[in-house]
């Protein structure tokens, strides 16, 4: 198979494939991220997408009296690994296809790699899943929607925000 | 003053637990009856036949938990607690389902709403479906034995803000409404029923029956997961019952094997892992009816904002109910619903709110000041609700392909209509129907016009469940159940099914009592046939 350099020196035939190259350049490749360890579900690719799509979704800032990012991670990623094997493969195809760069590019509409994207371009590219033709679409749209929610509003930093508490005549007296 | 824990006194008295988990050989039992499953059904069983003298043993996939582990925790809850943790969804993922999955299954987490089978739903069951000997007269002193054991009683209380204000939308436009009825004894009112009784409180199977059958030398097997059973070669008699011990996360199976013998059989897996252990175990059933019919009473739910605080976090959940929506129509006409109120914590709250971003958050930052109402529809009656399928996954675990019929989106509709009319007469400054693409709207007039205008698609409009029933109905032959009006397989001689698996529709209420009424009438003709056998 020849490469785009061995297209290019052929020519006439190489000057058109250099403009069909650049018309055609392929999405930003997604960065490794340096010193982001896996977690038991989460891998170092996928922790980038969590982190770009969480301050979106909430529409609050991590950190601070917030949870912070590295804690809604975490809790997303228990949260992952308490569903069922099956369910958790499913979870696995969704990460799997926000990662490859075709798919991020033309099905998410998201043109930074993931690290890069930027808060408006993650709600641009929920408010296309949330309503989203098919139902492949909403229904990643959704859990993500879940996992990210629960992470968050499932830590009792969150609840001051909320104005949430637990009946303290309760917790005083449990064993 | 100290909460008790009754689950580390019994286990201090000797009760014959394992913990699959902890498993470090396969593991092979026999006795006079294999309960598989601890919830509503099996916990009514394990002790009616324990007391009565035979050898029981009882299994669950789930863990044994006590009130020191519920902790008014979701986080920590719904994945200890619930299947899936709390994610259970329909193939389409169209409907969520909240069911329980820990030693006394969904009655360790429901809301206590306690009603007897409703009479219109008998009727139904005797007049169209040939169950004839189900009548009113007929199960009446089944409910009282199940309402005496578990302290079902009117509740005193008044009620919490969430619900009075249902009842105030229903005042208001004379619409009748009543209160729930609960099993609980001496309740503290907190509100966190589905994390788990801190206090006991709650008559749950952890705390009443199971503990009794415990004390009446049964066996108890947790985190151990049936797969299938196996039968001779006529397929008419379970000969064996095989199952995998799970690992602490309950997730994974650990590689140890349990293998279990006995003259009969009991499933009470719940209306999802029932029909899910028939199938894989491939047993007769020439109509192929096992797993059809499995309804959900499918929920859709509108939240509401008001000026004074309503704290739907805190109080008994649910003690106000219409069943107005029931009567409108004939049963088996256009779907009918009944309305109640969930208690409302961050976490479900959040994940069921929906949209994303500073409209997501901002709805949060008014929980303490939101009422939302559920409508619970009957499904099972009308021809276009004929309810879905349980099907296996390519690894042997079920999923339930249930989707929404136009049958069924036309009374989510009425639904919602009916909801943000009767918040509105409470007072609400605006509502907010659980839909994608809904808009808070200040006047019942804005309302009518957004919620004619939903499309109505899976996904897009908020659907769960927390009752799933059928799947091995009832039926006075084997042409039209998979098992008789006592549970017991008309195929497979000495297995008998005793959980909501059995209902042939739904029950059109909270279907906890029915549950333990029919375990009761079904435990009890087990035994009489077991003593003349």
């Amino acid at each position: 198979m020849l490469t785009r350099r061995q297209l290019i020196k052929t020519g006439a035939v190489g000057a058109v494939a250099l403009v069909a190259a650049a018309y055609l350049a392929g999405p930003a490749e997604e960065r490794t991220v340096l010193g982001a360890q896996p977690l038991g579900f989460l891998t170092s690719h996928d922790m980038p997408i969590v982190r770009a799509i969480a301050p979106a979704m909430l529409g609050l800032a991590p950190g601070g009296a917030n949870p912070s990012l590295d804690e809604l991670v975490a809790g997303v990623d228990k949260a992952i690994l308490a569903l069922p094997i099956a369910v958790q493969q499913e979870v696995r195809e969704l990460f799997d296809l926000l990662q490859n760069r075709w798919l991020r590019r033309w099905l998410a509409g998201v043109h930074s790699p993931w690290a890069d994207v930027r808060p408006d371009e993650a709600a641009a590219f929920l408010a296309r899943w949330q309503d989203g033709a098919f139902v492949l679409l909403r229904t990643g749209y959704q859990a993500l929607h879940k996992l990210i929610n629960a992470a968050w509003y499932g830590n009792p930093k969150s609840w001051a925000g909320i104005g949430y508490q637990q009946p303290a005549r309760v917790m005083e007296v449990l064993p | 003053m100290s909460i008790v824990d009754p689950i580390a006194e019994g286990l201090a008295r000797g009760w014959k637990v394992t913990d699959g988990a902890t498993l470090t050989g396969d593991l092979s039992l026999s006795a006079d009856v294999v309960i598989v499953g601890s919830g509503a059904g099996g916990g009514m069983t394990a002790e009616r036949l324990a007391k009565a003298g035979l050898s029981v043993i009882l299994v669950e996939e789930g863990a044994l938990r006590s009130s020191r582990d519920f902790r008014l925790d979701e986080a920590k809850a719904y994945p200890e607690l619930y299947q899936e943790a709390a994610n259970r969804q329909t193939a389409d993922k169209g409907i969520t389902i909240l069911q329980g999955r820990t030693v006394g299954g969904s009655t360790v987490v429901n809301w206590t709403s306690s009603f007897r089978t409703p009479p219109e739903t008998l009727a139904y069951w005797r007049d169209w479906l040939g169950l004839k000997d189900l009548t009113d007269a007929a199960l009446a002193p089944w409910f009282e034995l199940a309402e005496q054991r578990l302290s079902v009683s009117d509740w005193q209380i008044e009620p919490n803000p969430n619900n009075s204000l249902l009842g105030k939308g229903c005042e208001a436009l004379g619409i009748s409404h009543g209160r729930v009825r609960r099993n609980v004894k001496g309740c503290w009112n907190l509100g966190y029923c589905g994390m788990g009784c801190p206090t006991n409180a709650k008559q749950s199977m952890l705390v009443t029956t199971i503990p009794d059958a415990l004390d009446a030398s049964a066996r108890l097997l947790t985190r151990v997961r049936v797969e299938r059973l196996l039968t001779s070669e006529d397929g008419s008699r379970v000969e064996l019952v095989g199952a995998v011990a799970l690992d602490a996360t309950g997730i994974r199976p650990t590689g140890r094997m349990v293998t279990l013998r006995a003259k009969e059989i009991v499933l009470s897996a719940g209306a999802i892992g029932t029909p899910a252990i028939l199938l894989r175990s491939q047993l007769k059933d020439p109509l192929r009816l096992t797993g059809t019919r499995t309804f959900l009473h499918p929920v859709c739910l509108s939240g509401a904002q008001f000026a004074e605080r309503v704290e739907p976090f805190n109080g008994a959940p649910q003690t106000v109910y219409s069943d107005h929506f029931l009567r409108v129509d004939a049963i088996d006409g256009a779907v009918g619903y009944k309305l109640e109120v969930p208690p409302v914590h961050p976490m479900l709250a959040a994940v069921t709110l929906c949209g994303f971003g500073q409209r997501h958050a901002e709805l949060m930052q008014t929980l303490p000041n939101m009422q939302v109402t559920l409508a619970l529809l009957r499904d099972g009656f009308n021809p276009g609700s004929m309810g879905g399928k349980v099907v296996l996954r390519d690894d042997g675990t079920p999923v339930l392909d249930y989707p929404i019929s136009d049958t069924l989106w036309d009374g989510i509709r009425r639904a919602w209509l009916t909801m943000a009319e009767v918040q509105f007469a409470a007072g609400a400054q605006s509502v907010l129907t659980m839909h994608e693409l809904a808009r808070p709207v200040k006047s019942w007039a804005e309302a009518k016009r957004q919620i004619n205008n939903l499309p109505l698609k899976p996904v897009l409009a908020r659907v769960v469940s927390a009752h799933v029933m059928g799947g091995a109905a009832m039926g006075p032959d084997e042409q039209s159940g998979v098992v008789n009006a006592f549970g017991q397989h008309w195929q497979v001689k000495n297995l008998t099914v005793i959980d909501g698996s059995v209902f042939p529709t739904s029950i059109g209420a909270n279907p906890q009592l029915s549950v333990y009424a029919f375990a009761l009438r079904a435990a009890d003709a087990l035994q009489k046939r077991m003593a003349g056998g």
